[in-house]
């Protein structure tokens, strides 16, 4: 008996310094080693893929390349790691990476429960539905009886059940492991709506054989927070990874891009002077060069950018800025003062 | 009289039925009357499936072209594999060093050619191949002759699958039958060890020791110390694979007549000598087919690290078709890598009856 409980003891003691012997060392370690490990997709296009040369691109890969440039000046500094649903939370937690750019819905027990701290939301997403017009539906109340082709494992699955269930309908659900298998099984007939983040229905839909005959219904089931994430325990990299993401859209609100930045130097509005460390103050306080800002701006734009490079509507995935848009056009992109 | 007789016996070709096209047809396809039937029924399926196939994959196809072009026709679009094959096959080789890998690669598959034939079996062979593994390694990893290092985290593609397998197989195979050696040990210990180990391994499925190196392992590890991504799922194949290997290997040593331990005995051999000069290599040799079975599912185990983010060449493929571009291409690209699965499976198996034969020594 006594043993037992020396053991259990000493167990729960070295979890405790698993999870807490971190405290502090991730700024030192990052900038000791020279450059961030990011733990990104690897399949989602438009967030996180590499393409046909192999070069990482997306969202949350541009906005990981970004922290790279506010702590090192240099955008390129910055290593990818491509990571499944199930390790991403554990790759943070063990260290095998500094920070989680990979399209994760922040939610309280995430917060709290595995010792993560969610910065500044990169993109709003939440869950549609996408239905072929033939089925003559307006609205996602009208799909009593719809078969329902659903990827397994993810919230989606859950939130769809939850719809239905809350609404009193009845659903089949086609549960299908694979994205592209998903689609193809989708438009072959097989289910009548396909439910999925809404960034990634447009997308579906790009692809089919002709995207005419699909419609995307106005609900939003859900809402998906998307964020970058680090680990408890060093304030100031939470700092740093948080503003890193706020200074894209910070500059879209002040209207500064990356082709302009260099004449918003000789601006003399002091919110920009102050954004771009013209005069000096917010690099000291993050711990960071003054030119951290510029840097980010210059060599990966504002969030504007990041986003119509990679998700708008002039790429495949066509998506309208909807709820990603800056607060003065209707959106939820908002930041704080930089002062 | 005998005159006539013999002039009677001119030479007959049997009935046209019998020989020929027709008497193959005869014998062979429409002996029976439900063989007949069976033959209609085939006849009739294929004439049915195999134009529209044809059609599919040859006439209506396209072979090097955007998808853009893709999109405006019937067939098969076999473009997704060359306007990909960088990303599929190297994955995230940095540009420029892609000589690396396919020297690396081609190296190992000439080496693996030239040491088909048995009698080149000779020490000079061991270090010609532990020279090559050098030099192959020195390609992938660099950091030498201004070659710039290539981390293991980028290596990727056909590279990744054919190191996985390889080692896999070349490790487990000898852990395997030292496992099967000890599990046949009177030492108790020893014994033990092995029949838990064994047991253990062959009690949980691939994905979960999968799961554990890539998931569970990296939290048990002290701070600061991560063990590579690749070695981690590496030796989890090792280990898998070294269990199954002992149990046939374990086989086949049953299989040896008591004779021939007591004949070693009485020779004076001790224990090393009579497994290696008796008794391992008739079991070996009695245990090869089943042994192949398991190296052609341990090279197809391979593609199980997709599911723990390791871009093998099945998951670069699918990260291909994740891009909306090429999405609707997914049976075009998995015809191709079932090829290509089939060429090595086929060449390992075909290769493995070509030294049972050679090995077949009547007893």
């Amino acid at each position: 008996m006594k043993f037992t409980k020396t053991l259990v003891l000493v167990l729960s003691l070295s979890l405790m310094l698993v999870s807490f012997a971190y405290a502090g060392k991730d700024l030192d370690a990052v900038k000791s080693k020279g450059f961030i490990q990011a733990g990104v997709n690897g399949s989602v296009f438009g967030f996180g893929m590499p393409d046909a040369k192999g070069v990482w691109k997306g969202l949350d890969v541009d906005t990981a390349r970004a922290i790279a440039a506010a702590i090192f000046g240099d955008a390129s500094k910055v290593k990818f790691t491509p990571l499944t649903a199930q390790q991403r939370f554990t790759a943070l937690q063990s260290g095998e990476i500094d920070v989680l750019t990979r399209n994760a819905t922040r939610t309280l027990s995430r917060e709290t429960q595995l010792g993560l701290n969610f910065v500044a939301v990169n993109y709003y997403d939440g869950q549609g539905f996408l239905i072929s017009k033939k089925l003559g539906v307006k609205s996602a109340k009208e799909l009593d009886g719809a078969t329902v082709c659903v990827l397994p494992g993810t919230t989606t699955e859950q939130n769809a059940a939850d719809y239905f269930r809350t609404n009193k309908m009845a659903w089949k659900p086609v549960v299908i492991e694979n994205t592209s298998e998903l689609a193809k099984t989708f438009f072959a007939g097989r289910c009548d709506v396909l439910t999925s983040d809404a960034s990634q229905l447009a997308g579906t839909r790009a692809i089919a054989p002709n995207p005419k005959e699909y419609a995307i219904l106005p609900e939003i089931i859900s809402k998906e927070p998307l964020a970058p994430a680090v680990r408890h325990g060093d304030d100031q990299f939470r700092d740093i990874v948080d503003f890193s993401v706020l200074a894209m859209i910070n500059a879209e609100e002040l209207g500064i891009t990356s082709k302009n930045v260099d004449e918003m130097l000789k601006s003399k509005n002091p919110a920009i002077q102050r954004f771009l460390g013209v005069s000096a103050g917010n690099g000291k306080a993050l711990g960071l060069d003054e030119k951290w800002a510029y840097n980010i701006i210059k060599q990966v734009g504002n969030y504007g950018e990041v986003f119509e490079r990679n998700v708008g509507v002039n790429t495949k995935l066509g998506l309208e800025r909807g709820l990603n848009a800056l607060w003065t056009n209707g959106g939820l992109m908002y930041s704080p003062p930089f002062k | 009289m005998t005159q006539t007789t013999k002039a009677k016996r001119e030479r007959l070709s049997p009935p046209i039925t019998n020989v020929g096209v027709i008497g193959w047809l005869k014998t062979n396809l429409f002996s029976t009357w439900y063989n007949s039937l069976l033959t209609v029924i085939i006849v009739a399926a294929m004439s049915w499936l195999i134009p529209p196939l044809v059609r599919w994959a040859f006439i209506d196809s396209l072979w090097n072209s955007s998808a853009e072009a893709c999109r405006d026709i019937d067939g098969a679009c076999w473009s997704v594999i060359p306007q990909n094959i960088k990303f599929i096959f190297l994955g995230f080789f940095p540009s420029g060093q892609e000589w690396r890998p396919v020297l690396a690669m081609a190296l190992l598959l000439g080496l693996v050619i030239y040491s088909k034939d048995r009698s080149r079996w000779k020490k000079s062979l061991a270090w010609l191949w532990l020279i090559n593994l050098i030099i192959m390694g020195t390609l992938m990893y660099g950091g030498v002759f201004g070659m710039p290092v290539v981390e293991t985290s980028q290596w990727s593609g056909l590279p990744l699958t054919l190191l996985l397998s390889f080692f896999g197989m070349v490790v487990a195979y000898p852990l395997g039958v030292l496992l099967a050696l000890g599990r046949r040990s009177k030492m108790p210990a020893i014994k033990t060890l092995c029949v838990v180990y064994i047991e253990m391994i062959r009690g949980v499925p691939l994905i979960s020791l999968l799961f554990m190196s890539s998931i569970m392992f990296p939290l048990f590890l002290p701070e600061g110390i991560t063990i590579d991504k690749v070695l981690r799922a590496l030796i989890a194949i090792i280990l898998f694979t070294a269990a199954y290997i002992a149990e046939v290997v374990r086989g086949g040593l049953q299989a040896m007549p008591r004779g021939q331990y007591e004949a070693a005995d009485s020779l004076g051999l001790n224990y090393n000598q009579t497994m290696r000069l008796i008794i391992l290599p008739q079991a070996l040799k009695i245990v090869i087919p089943p042994t192949v079975g398991i190296l052609l599912s341990a090279f197809k185990d391979t593609s199980l690290v997709v599911i723990i983010a390791l871009y093998d060449v099945l998951k670069t493929t699918m990260v291909t078709l994740s891009n909306p571009d090429w999405t609707g291409y997914s049976t075009e690209a998995y015809i191709f890598l079932a090829t290509l699965y089939f060429t090595f499976c086929y060449a390992m198996s075909s290769y493995s009856r070509k030294l049972e034969k050679d090995l077949h020594t009547g007893h």
